[in-house]
C-alpha cells in the first residue's frame, strides 16, 4: 500500500462538500493507466489542495473537485484512490 | 512546388484553441479526417503581409505530449512528425486559458522544448479578470523565452497582433525540430507552478461565476429539473422550427419534380430522374432542418460549458449500462434523428463508449418513424379512453417509445460485456468556465455539419436511392401487370416474403421492406404504392390507406409491423454516416445485422404471442 496508516488520512470520497484537504498520496494501482494518466494530466499530486465542490445527483456520483484553478469531475472510484489530509 | 509553411494551433481542451482557430482563419476552413483514425483534421489559410499564404492546422487538445485518448496522440503524433497524411509543423501556436496557467503551462513548456518557433497566445484574459486575476505577460514570456500576445478569441480581441506576432516569426528562416530534450511530467509541473506565480501581478479572491451557476445547474434536484427543460425545449424547438423550411423543401422539391417530369420525355430517363434521384435525396434532404436546429442546440450546449455539466448530471444512469455522461446528449438528439446523434459522439473521448453509443443510437425512436407508426397505430388501435383521459393510442405510441429506449439500454449492457468489453476511461473531465460563443462559430460549426450530412451521406443516399429506383423499375412490367410485380424488387420481395412470412408479414410489407431502407418513412408511400393509391397528396393517402389496410392485414400482424420498426436499421443515412464516424465498413455491417436480427425476433415474438392471445 502506498499510504502509510494514520488516523487522519481518508480517501477523497469521504470528504464532506466544500471541505479543502491536502492529497497524500495516491494509490494508482487501483486505477487504470489512462485514468491515472488524465489524474495527473489534471494536476492530481501529492501535496496538493483540493475541494469537492458538487455532487452527481444520482447516487451521489460523480464527484466535480477544485484541483488548482481547474475544476474536474471524476467518479467515487477515482476518488476513492486518492487519499487526503485535512488542512490545519 | 514547395508545400506552404505549416503552422500548428495546439493548446489543452477548454483554452479556447477552436475560438482562436477560427478568428485567425474565418470560414476559409477545410474539415477532413486524419487517415485511420476517426479524428477530425481542421485546416485553414492565413495570408501574412507579404502576402505569402500559410497553412494553420486546428490540432486536436491535449493535456500534454503522453497521450491519454486517441485524439491526444493524434496531436503528439503530429508534433513529433510521425502522423501519417500530415508534414511535421514549422511552427507553433500554442493557446493557454489564462485563468489556468499552472495547469495548462506544463503543456506549453513540453512543447517549446520541441525547439519549434513558437507563439503563445495568452487567451481569455477577460474570463481571468473576471476571477480577479491580474497577469503580466511580458514576465511570462521572459520565463518561458519566447513570445506572448493576449488574445480574447470570442471577442476577436488580440487576433491583429497575434497575427503580427505569426508574420515576424515566419520571417525568419525556418529550421527543423532541434534535439528533442525531455523532461519528466513533475519536474515540468513544479515548473510551471513557478512561472504561473511568478506571472501574477495580483489575484483579488472573488466569488466565481461558474462556480455560482455551478451551484444551481449542478444542484441535486435543480440540476436535473433544469435539465429536463432545457431538453423539452430543444425538442419543441426541433420540431416546431423545423416545419416551415421542412414544407419549403417539400414544394421545392415537387416544383423540381415537376418540372423535370416536363422537361423530360416520358420513359426511363424522366422516371430515373424523377421517382429516383429528386424524391429520394428529398425525402432525405427533407430532415436537414430538423438536424441542423438539433446542431445548432448541441453547439450552443458545447460552447456555453453546459454539455459536460449534462454529462456530469447523467454520468451515474448511464454509467449504470457501462455508457458515460457524455452519451446522453448523442442518445437524447438521436430521438430527432441518428445522424446528428452518431456525428455528436465525436465528444466521446473513449473509443469504446463511443462505439456503443454509436451502435446503439439508431434505437432511439427517430422522427422518421412517426408516419409508420402514426398510421398504423391509426389503423389498428381503436382510439379508446383509458381511465385519467389517457387514450389507448397514445399508450402504444409511448410503448413503441419505450421499447426502444430498453432495446438500447439493454443492447448497451450486452456490447459491453461482449464485443466492446472493457473497463472505459471512466469519467473524467474538466468542467470549463461557463461562456457565451461567438454566434459566428456556432454558425461555422452548423455550416460544417450540414456540409458532411449533405456531402458524405448525399452521395451514399444518391447512390442507394438510385439503385432502388432501378431494382423497382427493371424489367419493364407487360401490360396489365404490375410494374412492381414485375420489378427485380418484386421478385426479391418475394424471396425476403419468404423469410419474414414466419413473423406475421405479408406479401405489401414485404414490398415495402426495401424501398423503406432508403428512409423509414418512405415505407408509408412504398405501401401506398402497393395499393396503388395516388399518394401525391400524403394526407389523404394516408387516410384511405388505414381502410384498405384494416381490410388486409390481421392485428397481430400490424402490431408485429410496429415492432419491426423499433428495432429495424431501416436508413441507409444513419449506416453511411456509421461508416464515416467508425472509418469503415466493419462496425455499420455489424450494426445492421444486429439489428436486424432484433428487429425479426421482436416481430416474431409479437405476432406469435398476438395470435396466441387470439387477436
Amino acid at each position: 500500500m502506498n499510504a502509510p496508516f494514520q488516523p487522519d488520512v481518508t480517501s477523497l470520497d469521504r470528504v464532506a462538500v466544500g471541505t479543502k484537504v491536502s492529497i497524500a498520496s495516491v494509490d494508482w494501482a487501483l486505477l487504470e493507466e489512462s485514468e491515472a494518466c488524465r489524474l495527473r494530466h489534471f494536476g492530481f499530486d501529492e501535496g496538493v489542495t483540493v475541494e469537492p465542490l458538487h455532487l452527481g445527483p444520482f447516487g451521489r456520483d460523480p464527484i466535480a473537485v477544485r484541483v488548482g484553478r481547474m475544476t474536474v469531475a471524476i467518479r467515487r472510484r477515482h476518488a476513492g484512490a486518492i487519499h487526503v489530509l485535512p488542512i490545519q | 512546388m514547395n508545400p506552404l509553411p505549416l503552422v500548428a494551433v495546439a493548446g489543452s481542451p477548454n483554452a479556447g484553441k477552436s475560438a482562436l482557430f477560427n478568428a485567425l482563419t474565418g470560414a476559409r476552413q477545410k474539415v477532413g479526417n486524419y487517415p485511420g483514425v476517426t479524428v477530425e483534421r481542421h485546416s485553414g489559410r492565413l495570408t501574412l503581409a507579404d502576402g505569402r499564404p500559410v497553412e494553420l492546422v486546428d490540432l486536436p487538445g491535449a493535456y500534454s505530449l503522453e497521450p491519454a485518448s486517441p485524439d491526444e496522440a493524434v496531436t503528439r503524433d503530429v508534433l513529433l512528425g510521425k502522423q501519417q497524411g500530415e508534414r511535421q509543423p514549422d511552427a507553433l501556436v500554442i493557446v493557454l486559458d489564462a485563468s489556468n496557467l499552472d495547469n495548462h503551462l506544463r503543456f506549453a513548456l513540453q512543447l517549446i522544448e520541441l525547439g519549434l518557433p513558437t507563439i503563445i497566445a495568452l487567451n481569455m484574459v477577460d474570463l481571468a479578470r473576471r476571477d480577479g486575476l491580474e497577469l503580466d505577460s511580458q514576465v511570462l514570456s521572459r520565463e518561458l523565452g519566447v513570445p506572448v500576445v493576449e488574445t480574447v478569441a470570442v471577442r476577436r480581441r488580440g487576433i491583429a497582433e497575434l497575427q503580427a506576432a505569426v508574420d515576424d516569426m515566419l520571417s525568419a528562416p525556418l529550421c527543423g525540430v532541434h534535439e528533442r530534450v525531455k523532461s519528466d511530467l513533475i519536474s515540468l509541473q513544479r515548473r510551471a507552478r513557478e512561472i504561473a506565480t511568478a506571472a501574477v501581478v495580483s489575484e483579488t479572491p472573488v466569488r466565481r461565476w461558474t462556480h455560482r451557476l455551478d451551484a444551481i445547474l449542478l444542484h441535486p434536484l435543480l440540476g436535473p429539473i433544469i435539465l429536463a427543460a432545457i431538453m423539452f425545449i430543444m425538442f419543441q424547438a426541433v420540431f416546431a422550427w423545423s416545419e416551415t423550411p421542412v414544407s419549403w423543401i417539400e414544394e421545392g422539391v415537387a416544383a423540381l419534380g415537376g418540372a423535370a417530369s416536363n422537361a423530360l420525355p416520358p420513359g426511363l430517363l424522366r422516371s430515373l430522374v424523377v421517382d429516383g434521384a429528386i424524391a429520394g435525396v428529398g425525402a432525405v434532404v427533407t430532415f436537414l432542418p430538423q438536424i441542423l436546429i438539433l446542431f445548432f442546440f448541441i453547439l450552443l450546449l458545447e460552447g456555453t460549458g453546459y454539455m459536460v455539466r449534462a454529462a456530469f448530471l447523467m454520468d451515474r444512469l448511464m454509467h449504470g449500462v457501462g455508457l458515460s455522461g457524455r452519451a446522453f446528449i448523442p442518445l437524447l438528439s438521436s430521438f430527432a434523428c441518428a445522424v446528428p446523434g452518431i456525428m455528436a459522439t465525436r465528444t466521446i473521448d473513449d473509443p469504446k463508449d463511443r462505439l456503443t453509443t454509436i451502435l446503439i443510437a439508431p434505437l432511439m425512436t427517430c422522427s422518421a418513424r412517426l408516419p409508420v407508426y402514426t398510421l398504423i397505430i391509426a389503423a389498428f388501435i381503436p382510439n379508446t379512453r383509458l381511465s385519467w383521459g389517457v387514450g389507448l393510442q397514445g399508450v402504444v405510441m409511448f410503448g413503441l417509445y419505450i421499447t426502444g429506449i430498453l432495446g438500447a439500454l439493454l443492447a448497451a449492457l450486452v456490447l459491453r460485456r461482449g464485443v466492446l468489453k472493457g473497463s472505459g476511461s471512466g469519467f473524467m473531465m474538466e468542467l470549463p468556465k461557463y461562456q457565451w460563443p461567438p454566434l459566428k462559430d456556432v454558425v461555422l460549426g452548423i455550416l460544417q455539419r450540414a456540409q458532411i450530412f449533405l456531402k458524405r451521406a448525399g452521395t451514399i443516399i444518391l447512390g442507394t436511392t438510385v439503385i432502388l429506383w432501378a431494382l423497382a423499375s427493371f424489367p419493364q412490367a407487360k401490360p396489365g401487370q404490375s410494374q412492381v410485380e414485375a420489378s427485380i424488387a418484386g421478385k426479391i420481395a418475394s424471396g425476403i416474403e419468404v423469410v419474414v412470412k414466419p413473423i406475421g408479414f405479408n406479401r405489401d410489407i414485404s414490398l415495402a421492406l426495401l424501398p423503406a431502407m432508403a428512409a423509414r418513412e418512405v415505407a408509408v408511400s412504398a405501401i401506398a404504392t402497393v395499393y396503388s393509391i395516388d399518394s401525391s397528396d400524403e394526407q389523404a393517402a394516408a387516410v384511405k390507406l388505414e381502410d384498405r389496410l384494416k381490410g388486409r392485414w390481421s392485428l397481430a400482424t400490424a402490431l408485429a409491423f410496429l415492432a419491426w420498426f423499433v428495432f429495424a436499421p431501416q436508413c441507409v443515412s444513419t449506416i453511411a454516416v456509421t461508416r464515416r464516424e467508425t472509418n469503415g465498413w466493419k462496425w455499420p455491417l455489424f450494426m445492421v445485422s444486429y439489428l436486424f436480427v432484433l428487429a425479426y425476433v421482436a416481430a416474431g415474438a409479437t405476432y406469435w404471442t398476438a395470435v396466441a392471445l387470439g387477436l
